[in-house]
C-alpha cells in the first residue's frame, strides 16, 4: 500500500530535506558570525545576476550532472558507485591521449573522439571493481574507493614521467594542439555588440551533458537493459527468477556509469585547462553522489540538483572572494545534503507518512 | 642499507602504523556489530582539528585529547542517529561525515585562528612527547638488542603505547566477555540476539561509541603527536588506509595488528626513498603509494584467501512484528 501520494514521496521529501540541510547550514554561518542573508545575496550576485557567473555556474553543473548521472545509473541497479572521482580521472587520461596523440583536422571530430576516449578509459576502470563485485562478491564501495587512490597514484605516475613536457617542473601535460579547442559560450553567444559569459569557462560539453541526461533518462525507463537494471536493483531474486542475469547487468551497469563518469573529463579537461592537470576532477565525483540522491535518480531532478551545485561552488568562490567564510563552506553543505537526503531520509519519511495517513483515515 | 638506516625506517613505521592501528581497531568494533563505517577517515580529521586546537588554546594536550575524542564521538552519535535510529544506508552516511568532517575542520579553524584553515604549531605541553622508557640509555650500548631497544620500542609517546595495548585488549574484549559475543553476535545474526532479550540498537551504539572513542585517540595522535597542528585534510586518506587494513585483516584484531605494521611500512619507505631501485627494475614512489589500496583489492577478490564480513553488516536492523 502507497502511504504517500506519489508527488509528495517525489517532492515532498527531498525538498523538506533540503531546506532543513539549508537550516543547519545558515546555522554554520551564523555560528562563524557572518549573516546568512548577506551571504545568499553575494552568491546570487555572484553565481546567477550576470551572464558571467552564469557562465562558471553551468560549467561547474556540467561536471555534476555527468557524475550525478553516473551515480544515479548504478543506484538504479542496487550499486553503490563511489568511484566518480578514479573514474573521472582516467577519463581525463583518456581524453588527454586522444587530443593529443591524434591529429584532428576539427574540434568536432575532436570532441567525439575525446568522448569515446573518456567513455571508454572510464568504463574500463569501474569494470574491474564491477567484475570483482559480480564474480567474487567483493564489496563494490569498498573496491571502487581504493580505485579512486589508484587512479590518484597512476596519473601522478603518468603525469610525472609520461606526458609532462621536457624541462617543466608542473606535473601537467602538455597544452592540446589549436584544432581541438572547443567553443566556449562566450564564442557562441557572444555579439561584438553585447559580449555574454566573458572569460566563463563554460563550454559546448554542456550540452553533451544535457543529451546525456535524455540518454540515460530513456535507457532506464524505456529500453530492456533499463528495465533489467531497475528489475535487479529492487530485487535480485526476483531478477535472477525472471531470467535476469546478475553478473551481466553487474558489470554493464558499471561501464555505462564509468562511461559517463569518464565523460566529465571532456568539460574539464578538453574545455577548460586544455591539458591534462593533475588534480581536475576537483571531488567532482563526490558531489555526484550528494546530485544523485538529490535528484531522486531521475535525470531531471540530477539536471536540476546539479544546477544548484554549479551555483553552490560558484556562490562559494564568491563568499571566498569576498568574506572570511572559505569555500569548504560548500563542501558542509554538501555533506549536509547528503545526510538529509541520503542517510536520514527516515527521518522525514516516516513522520511525513504518518501525517498522511493520518489525513487519509480523516477524510474516509 | 645498513642496521641504523634499517631501525630508523622500522622506527618510522611504528609512528606511521599508530594512527592506521587505532583507526582499524575502531572500525573493527563498529563492523563486528554490523555497522559499515567509511567514516573512520572524517573522525579521524575531526578530533585532529579539535584536539589541535584545543591544545592550542590551553595548552594542555590531555585536554586536547579529550576534545578530539569528543569532536569523534559527535560524528559517532550522527553515524548510529543515521544508520541505527533512522536505518538509513551506512555508506551514505559515512561518506556525508567524511565531507561534514573536511568542511566543518576548515571553517571552524579559519574562524578560530585566521591561519588559512590550519591550527597555530603547537609546542611544549600542547604535544605528546616522546617517552624515554627505563634503561634505554643505559642498554643502547648493547649490540643488536640495545639499539633496537633504545630506537625502536623506547621514544615514543604515550599514545603509540595505548595503541599497541588496544590490539590484546580489543581481542580480550570481543572474544573473552559476553559483552565481545554479544556484540559479535550483533553483527552475525540480530535476530538471535534480539530474541535473548538483549537490545540490538543499545549494543550496535555501544560499537559506534567504542569506534568513535578509538577514531578520536587516533586523530589526536596525527595531530599532537605524529605532527604538530592541524592542516587541512591532514589525514590524507588514513581512515582508507585503515579500512583497508581491516579487510586485509579480515576483521580480526591480531591480523589487524600486522596489517597496519605492513601499511606503515610502505609509507615509511614512501616517505623516505622516492624510487626504489631492485637490482635494476626501478619501482616508482607512486607504486608504493598505491600498494595497500591494490593488495586490498586483491584479497577482496579473493584471490588470497577470501575476507567474508560480518553477516550483517551493512544491513540495518527491524524488529519483527
Amino acid at each position: 500500500m502507497d502511504k504517500m501520494p506519489a508527488w509528495a514521496d517525489a517532492v515532498l521529501v527531498p525538498l523538506i530535506s533540503l531546506i532543513l540541510a539549508a537550516l543547519l547550514s545558515a546555522l554554520v554561518i551564523v555560528a562563524i558570525g557572518e549573516s546568512p542573508i548577506e551571504a545568499l545575496k553575494l552568491m546570487v550576485e555572484g553565481a546567477l545576476m550576470r551572464s558571467t557567473g552564469w557562465g562558471y555556474t553551468l560549467y561547474y553543473a556540467t561536471n555534476f550532472i555527468f557524475t550525478g548521472l553516473a551515480v544515479s545509473v548504478a543506484f538504479h541497479a542496487g550499486l553503490f558507485n563511489i568511484g566518480g572521482e578514479g573514474q573521472a580521472t582516467l577519463g581525463g587520461l583518456g581524453v588527454a591521449l586522444v587530443c593529443l596523440y591524434l591529429p584532428w583536422p576539427h574540434w568536432s571530430l575532436a570532441l567525439i573522439g575525446a568522448s569515446l576516449g573518456a567513455a571508454v578509459f572510464g568504463a574500463l576502470w569501474a569494470l574491474i571493481p564491477a567484475y570483482f563485485q559480480a564474480k567474487r562478491g567483493s564489496h563494490i564501495v569498498i573496491t571502487t574507493i581504493m580505485f579512486n587512490f589508484i587512479a590518484a597514484a597512476l596519473l601522478n605516475y603518468v603525469l610525472v614521467n609520461l606526458l609532462k613536457p621536457v624541462g617543466t617542473m608542473d606535473p601537467a601535460s602538455a597544452l592540446f594542439p589549436p584544432a581541438t579547442h572547443l567553443p566556449t559560450f562566450q564564442e557562441m553567444f557572444s555579439s561584438p555588440e553585447s559580449p555574454l559569459f566573458r572569460g566563463a569557462p563554460a563550454n559546448i560539453s554542456f550540452f553533451l551533458a544535457l543529451i546525456a541526461c535524455v540518454v540515460v533518462w530513456l535507457l532506464i525507463w524505456r529500453t530492456r537493459l533499463g528495465y533489467e537494471i531497475r528489475a535487479l536493483g529492487h530485487s535480485e531474486s526476483a531478477a535472477r527468477y525472471a531470467g535476469i542475469s546478475p553478473v551481466r547487468i553487474i558489470i554493464v551497469t558499471m561501464l555505462i556509469s564509468g562511461a559517463l563518469s569518464g565523460l566529465m573529463a571532456v568539460n574539464t579537461t578538453m574545455g577548460e585547462s586544455e591539458r591534462l592537470l593533475m588534480n581536475a576532477t576537483e571531488g567532482a565525483g563526490f558531489i555526484g553522489i550528494a546530485v544523485a540522491l538529490m535528484g531522486r535518480n531521475h535525470p531531471l531532478g540530477v539536471l536540476l540538483a546539479a544546477i544548484l551545485f554549479g551555483f553552490l561552488y560558484q556562490g562559494g568562490a564568491e563568499l571566498a572572494l569576498w568574506t572570511n567564510i572559505p569555500r569548504e563552506l560548500i563542501v558542509v553543505i554538501q555533506a549536509l545534503v547528503i545526510l538529509f537526503t541520503g542517510a536520514l531520509d527516515n527521518m522525514v519519511r516516516i513522520p511525513l507518512e504518518k501525517l498522511f495517513l493520518a489525513m487519509r483515515r480523516g477524510n474516509t | 642499507m645498513d642496521f641504523l638506516t634499517l631501525l630508523q625506517v622500522l622506527d618510522s613505521t611504528v609512528r606511521l602504523a599508530t594512527p592506521l592501528l587505532l583507526a582499524c581497531l575502531a572500525g573493527l568494533f563498529s563492523e563486528r556489530a554490523g555497522i559499515f563505517d567509511i567514516g573512520l577517515e572524517g573522525k579521524m580529521l575531526m578530533a585532529a582539528f579539535f584536539s589541535a586546537a584545543v591544545a592550542s588554546l590551553t595548552g594542555s594536550v590531555w585536554l586536547g585529547l579529550l576534545a578530539g575524542i569528543a569532536g569523534s564521538m559527535v560524528l559517532s552519535g550522527i553515524h548510529g542517529l543515521a544508520s541505527i535510529t533512522f536505518r538509513g544506508n551506512q555508506l551514505i552516511s559515512g561518506v556525508a561525515i567524511n565531507f561534514l568532517a573536511a568542511g566543518l575542520t576548515v571553517l571552524i579553524a579559519q574562524d578560530w585562528f585566521s591561519q588559512g584553515g590550519r591550527t597555530p604549531s603547537l609546542m611544549g605541553g600542547g604535544r605528546f612527547n616522546a617517552i624515554t622508557l627505563p634503561f634505554a640509555d643505559t642498554l643502547s650500548g648493547v649490540p643488536i638488542l640495545g639499539p633496537i631497544y633504545a630506537e625502536l620500542i623506547s621514544g615514543h609517546s604515550i599514545l603509540v603505547y595505548v595503541a599497541f595495548a588496544c590490539v590484546p585488549l580489543t581481542w580480550w574484549i570481543l572474544f573473552r566477555t559476553r559483552f565481545g559475543l554479544r556484540l559479535r553476535a550483533v553483527g552475525e545474526a540480530p535476530e538471535a540476539v534480539d530474541t535473548a532479550g538483549v537490545s540490538v540498537v543499545g549494543l550496535r551504539y555501544a560499537a559506534v561509541a567504542i569506534c568513535g572513542l578509538l577514531c578520536g585517540i587516533a586523530g589526536a595522535y596525527l595531530a599532537t603527536g605524529l605532527q604538530a597542528g592541524f592542516v587541512k585534510d591532514m589525514t590524507a586518506g588514513r581512515g582508507y588506509i585503515a579500512l583497508a587494513a581491516l579487510i586485509f585483516a579480515k576483521w580480526r584484531p591480531w591480523h589487524a595488528l600486522s596489517a597496519c605494521l605492513l601499511f606503515g611500512l610502505l609509507q615509511a619507505v614512501a616517505l623516505r626513498y622516492q624510487n626504489i631501485d631492485l637490482g635494476g627494475v626501478i619501482i616508482p614512489v607512486q607504486v608504493m603509494d598505491a600498494l595497500p589500496y591494490i593488495l586490498t583489492v586483491v584479497i577482496l577478490a579473493g584471490f588470497v584467501g577470501k575476507a567474508i564480513p560480518p553477516r550483517a553488516g551493512g544491513e540495518p536492523y527491524v524488529k519483527e512484528r
